[in-house]
C-alpha cells in the first residue's frame, strides 16, 4: 500500500470544514500519497500544542462526525487514500460497527487509533474485518519485542511507528530511536512501516524515507494554516508538501 | 489491626487485564504500556514484600499520623437525628486522605529506580501531598494544575512551591482538572523512563484504579476496626473517587452496610452545570479507562462545574462505575448550596472546618437520614469519610457566605 510514501495529517473542520477540505485537496494535488484526517477531540493526550490549537479551532467551529465523513468522501474522490485518526471514545460513542460502516461508505480506507491497543480492540477488529478497513495501531520505542509482534499482527495497511517518546509536534533533531524501532519491527512483520512524530523538513523526510516505508507529517502542515490566512496558508502548505513529497519519493530510486 | 494488611489485600477485581466488568482497562498510547506493566509488577511485588509493608506502615504512622480517628459527632448527630461518625482523614499530615496514596506511590517510584514524579491536581490537595512525598524522598516534582484552579486555590500553589515542586498552570481546554490530567499524560509519554506519574485518584489506566484503591483502602479498613459493630451506611464524596473507594472497599462484603457516594451536583444535576458523572453521565473512555463520563452525543467531554475544585471532574474511577451498575453502591448528587450548608453546619456544631469536597459527604449523609430511619425503624448509624480539612476553602466559603465585605 505504501512505498516511500508521504502521509500528511490535517484535522477535519480546521479552520472550517470547507477550507479543511480545500487544504487536503491541495495536499493531494501537491503529491501527498495518503491523507490522515484527524477527528478533533476535546482531550487529545497524544497531541502537542500545534494540533491541539487546530483541534480546538475545529471544535469551536462545531465539527461533527458527519463533517469528518464528508471530508473523507472529498479526499477519497481524488483517488488519494484517506484514513481517519481519532481517539477511541469518538468511535465508541458513535457505535463501533456504525462508524466502520459509515467510514467505509464514505470511501475511507481505515483508522489510526492512538489510544487503542489491540487488547481493548475486540469490537474494532471484528468491524474492520466486516467492512474491509485498515487498522493502524501504534508502536513506540518503549514497546517490547513481544508487543511489537503482537501489535503488528493486529495491524492491516501499515504499522505506525512513533519515532520518539512524546507527543506530536515538529522537532529540530531527527530521531535516533526511530531507525532502531523500524529495524526491530522488520523482524516481526512484513507490513509497511510509517514513521511519525517530529518530521517537518524535506531533509528529515528523506532521512526517514531511507529506512521507513512511509513518512508521516502532521504538526508542520497544520502550522502552515495556523500561521496565515487562506490563500497564503494554502500556498505555504502546497510548498511544504511538494518539498516533503519530493524528498520522500526520491528514496524510491535509491 | 486487621489480619490482612489493607494494602496487601487481594481483591477479586479488577481481573488481570485491569477490568471491572466492562469498565477500566487501558486506553492509552502504546508508548505508556511498558511503564504501566513495570508499575503493575512493582505493585504486586511490593504487596508481598514485608520490608515494603513495614516501611509503608512506619510512614503512615509516624509521618502521616495514622490511624486517623473515628469521631462521634454528637452535636451534628443530634441535629441530624442519626448517629454520625466522622472518619477524620482531615487530621492526616497535609490535611487529607491523599497522603496515603502518595506515600505508597513514592515508595514504588523509588523501588522502580525513578527520580522524578509528576502529578495533576484540582483543588491542590493531591499536588501538595505529592510535593510533600517528593520532598521526603528527594524526588524532582512537577505538578500540573489547571489555570482556573491555580487562581481559586492560590494558597495551595504556594504550599507546593514551598515544598520544592514546580507548578505548571495548564492553559488548554477548560483549564481545570481534566486538562491537568491531559498535560500530565503528555509529560509522562515524553519522560516515562525517568518519571513516575502519581495519579491522584482511583482512575486512569490499569493498574492505577486498583493501586490507588489499595493505598486508600486503609480508610475503610480502619473504620471497620474502630466502629462498634457495623454502621448502617457509609458515606463519602466522589470526584475521581479515591476516598470513596477507600472508604467503601472494606465494607463491600457486608450486605447490611449501604454504600453512598455523593457527587458534585453543582447548580443541580438536572442543569448543565454539575460534575455528577455517575448520575448524569454515560459510559465512555477518558484518561485511559472506560467508565462513566460527562460527554456530548458524539463523545466530546463536557466541562464539569462544581464549587469544589477537587470534585470538578467529568470522569470517575471505573470501580465506581462497576459498583453503580451492580447496585452495590448508590450515587447521588449534592448541590453546591447543600454542600455549603453542611460546611457551615459542621463548623458551627463540631468546630470542624471541612473541605468543601468532604462537605458533600456530610450533606449527603444528612439527606439519607429520613429514608434510612424509615427502613430501619430507628435512627441510623452512619460513618462519613471526612476526606479533608477546609483551610484551603476558607476564602471560597467567605465569599459564598458574604463574609468579605470589601470584595
Amino acid at each position: 500500500m505504501i512505498n516511500k510514501s508521504l502521509i500528511g495529517y490535517l484535522p477535519a473542520g480546521f479552520p472550517t470544514v470547507d477550507r479543511g477540505i480545500s487544504a487536503m485537496l491541495a495536499m493531494a494535488d501537491a503529491g501527498v500519497d495518503l491523507i490522515e484526517i484527524g477527528f478533533p477531540y476535546s482531550d487529545p493526550v497524544m497531541d502537542g500544542p500545534v494540533i491541539q490549537r487546530a483541534s480546538d479551532i475545529a471544535l469551536a467551529g462545531g465539527v461533527r462526525a458527519a463533517d469528518v465523513f464528508r471530508t473523507v468522501e472529498a479526499v477519497a474522490a481524488t483517488g488519494t487514500p484517506a484514513v481517519v485518526m481519532l481517539y477511541w471514545n469518538l468511535v465508541e460513542q458513535y457505535g463501533v460497527d456504525a462508524f466502520a460502516r459509515d467510514l467505509a461508505s464514505a470511501g475511507g480506507s481505515g483508522l489510526i487509533t492512538p489510544d487503542l491497543i489491540p487488547e481493548e480492540a475486540g469490537e474494532w477488529l471484528a468491524a474492520s474485518d466486516r467492512y474491509n478497513l485498515n487498522r493502524i495501531f501504534l508502536v513506540a520505542p518503549s514497546s517490547t519485542g513481544e508487543r511489537l509482534a503482537w501489535t503488528a499482527q493486529h495491524c492491516r495497511g501499515f504499522v505506525y511507528a512513533t519515532a520518539v517518546m512524546g507527543v506530536t509536534g515538529a522537532r529540530a533533531e531527527s530521531s535516533t530511536s526511530a531507525p532502531t524501532l523500524v529495524e526491530r519491527l522488520r523482524k516481526v512483520t512484513d507490513l509497511p512501516i510509517g514513521v511519525g512524530l517530529g518530521v517537518s523538513t524535506g531533509e528529515q523526510a528523506a532521512e526517514v524515507a531511507s529506512y521507513a516505508d512511509g513518512v508521516i507529517v502532521g504538526s508542520a502542515l497544520v502550522r502552515c494554516l495556523l500561521d496565515a490566512d487562506q490563500p497564503a496558508g494554502e500556498a505555504a502548505l502546497r510548498a511544504l508538501v511538494t518539498e516533503l513529497a519530493t524528498a520522500t519519493h526520491s528514496a524510491r530510486e535509491s | 489491626m486487621t489480619a490482612v494488611h489493607p494494602f496487601a489485600f487481594e481483591a477479586p477485581l479488577p481481573d488481570s487485564s485491569g477490568h471491572f466488568g466492562r469498565y477500566g482497562g487501558r486506553f492509552v498510547p502504546e508508548a505508556l504500556i511498558a511503564a504501566l506493566d513495570e508499575l503493575t509488577v512493582a505493585y504486586h511485588a511490593a504487596k508481598k514484600d514485608p520490608d515494603f509493608l513495614a516501611e509503608y506502615d512506619r510512614l503512615l504512622r509516624d509521618y502521616a499520623g495514622r490511624p486517623s480517628r473515628l469521631y462521634h459527632a454528637r452535636r451534628l448527630s443530634e441535629q441530624a437525628g442519626a448517629e454520625i461518625w466522622l472518619k477524620r482523614e482531615d487530621l492526616n499530615h497535609t490535611g487529607a486522605h491523599k497522603i496515603c496514596n502518595v506515600l505508597g506511590q513514592a515508595l514504588l517510584t523509588r523501588r522502580m529506580g525513578k527520580k522524578r514524579v509528576i502529578a495533576e491536581t484540582g483543588a491542590g490537595q493531591h499536588g501538595v501531598a505529592t510535593a510533600t512525598a517528593a520532598a521526603l524522598f528527594g524526588l524532582e516534582c512537577v505538578i500540573y494544575m489547571g489555570e482556573v484552579d491555580t487562581e481559586r486555590q492560590a494558597l495551595n500553589v504556594a504550599r507546593m512551591e514551598l515544598l520544592g515542586a514546580k507548578v505548571v498552570p495548564v492553559t488548554t481546554g477548560s483549564r481545570t482538572l481534566k486538562d491537568a490530567l491531559n498535560e500530565a499524560f503528555r509529560d509522562w509519554v515524553a519522560n516515562v523512563d525517568s518519571t513516575h506519574y502519581v495519579i491522584g485518584t482511583a482512575a486512569g489506566p490499569h493498574p492505577f484504579p486498583a493501586l490507588v484503591r489499595d493505598l486508600a483502602r486503609v480508610i475503610g479498613a480502619e473504620t471497620r476496626e474502630q466502629f462498634d459493630g457495623l454502621p448502617d451506611a457509609v458515606a463519602a464524596c466522589v470526584g475521581g473517587g479515591s476516598n470513596a473507594i477507600g472508604m467503601f472497599h472494606a465494607f463491600v462484603p457486608d450486605p447490611t452496610v449501604r454504600l453512598f457516594g455523593f457527587e458534585a451536583g453543582g447548580d443541580g444535576a438536572d442543569t448543565p452545570r454539575h460534575a455528577a458523572t455517575l448520575t448524569g453521565g454515560r459510559p465512555g473512555v477518558l484518561h485511559g479507562a472506560r467508565s462513566y463520563l460527562l460527554q456530548d452525543a458524539e463523545g466530546q467531554t463536557i466541562e464539569s462545574h462544581s464549587i469544589s475544585a477537587g470534585l470538578d471532574y467529568p470522569g470517575v474511577g471505573p470501580e465506581h462505575a462497576w459498583l453503580r451498575d451492580t447496585g452495590r453502591a448508590e450515587y447521588r448528587p449534592v448541590t453546591d448550596t447543600a454542600a455549603m450548608e453542611a460546611f457551615k453546619l459542621l463548623c458551627a456544631t463540631e468546630g470542624i472546618i471541612p473541605a468543601i469536597e468532604s462537605s458533600h459527604a456530610v450533606a449527603g449523609a444528612l439527606s439519607i437520614v429520613p429514608e434510612l430511619t424509615a427502613a430501619l425503624g430507628r435512627p441510623p448509624r452512619i460513618a462519613v469519610c471526612l476526606s479533608g480539612r477546609g483551610d484551603k476553602d476558607v476564602s471560597t466559603a467567605a465569599h459564598w457566605f458574604g463574609l468579605l465585605h470589601d470584595q
